[in-house]
């Protein structure tokens, strides 16, 4: 499904950062970088105009012309970005949710592991398993 | 109500461990009082991050403080804070009348001096949990009567 996954520090350096092998890795590693304005746009208008845009899915932040990129952020100011394929229109709204809502079960997993240390790159296995499950039904 | 114990228990067998091996001359409490409160700290950090996982998003360091008070504490103390109150200004004073972890020491004067062990892990867990929703602060507690206490939030502003 997705092309590239991933998860970026509430000081907005990443912690985790996936794309499938094959294609320029470098352009999604710009393509999420740039996702970030528009996450930070979405979460401080929270409260004033939207009102009840208070869900920790941000929807889509921008399509262009070959992906998709979407956006969620949790309480603690962590961004998971997912990149899909255009292409791909059979992917619904409803699934890139459930998407989001595996990554950060997945994450707060990680988080709670005693071992890790918050603020350093994610190396967990199960993690990267978790994210592969994703990104393998591409095809 | 069952997993209370269990970890009250930990808990005391915890502040027993570090003092026990904190030696004697160099530190006698302060640098226990700190690891404990960075144990605290860590799993605070880690707390929140589970607990907020369905909730939605903050409007404010007010809200995250309602969070602490009402899910948070409900969470690891199986009661509610009794009373919050701030002065608006980046201080706030969370008041618990009955301390689970102070409960099974005997009411009134006699282990007061003791206290401050007691309420060092907690204070971490508060501030790491703030600190994970991006706020920074200062959490300091006292007792006056034993199973009453104060925590003392101080928002450190940037």
């Amino acid at each position: 499904m997705a092309v590239c996954i991933a998860v970026i520090a509430k000081e907005n350096y990443p912690l985790y950062i996936r794309s499938v092998a094959t294609q320029n890795e470098l352009k999604f590693h710009y393509t999420v970088h740039t996702s970030l304005d528009v996450v930070e746009e979405k979460i401080s208008s929270v409260g004033k105009a939207l009102g009840d845009q208070r869900e920790l899915y941000l929807g889509l932040l921008y399509p262009t012309e070959d992906y998709k990129v979407y956006g969620y952020v949790t309480n603690s100011k962590v961004k998971f970005v997912i990149v899909v394929d255009s292409s791909n229109t059979s992917l619904r709204d409803n699934e890139i949710r459930s998407m989001f809502r595996k990554l950060h079960n997945s994450f707060t997993d990680v988080m709670c592991n005693p071992f890790y240390n918050p603020g350093d790159p994610i190396q967990s296995k199960a993690f990267n398993g978790v994210v592969s499950g994703m990104m393998v039904q591409t095809g | 109500m069952a997993h209370e114990a269990p970890f009250q228990l930990l808990h005391s067998e915890l502040i027993h461990y570090i003092c026990k091996t904190a030696d004697g001359a160099d530190s006698e409490n302060g640098r226990s009082v700190t690891k404990l409160e960075n144990m605290g700290f860590r799993v605070g950090q880690g707390l929140i991050e589970r607990l907020t996982k369905d909730t939605a998003r903050f409007k404010d360091e007010l809200d995250v403080m309602k969070f602490i008070c009402k899910d948070f504490w409900t969470c690891v103390f199986k009661k509610q804070i009794d009373n919050l109150r701030t002065n608006h200004q980046g201080i706030y004073v969370l008041q618990d009348n009955k301390f689970l972890l102070l409960c099974h020491m005997s009411a009134g004067k006699q282990y007061l001096e003791h206290a401050p062990k007691y309420l060092a892990f907690t204070c971490g867990l508060v501030r790491g949990a703030l600190s994970n929703m991006g706020v920074k602060s200062i959490v300091t507690a006292e007792v006056s009567v034993m199973p009453a206490c104060k925590f003392q939030v101080m928002i450190q502003k940037l």
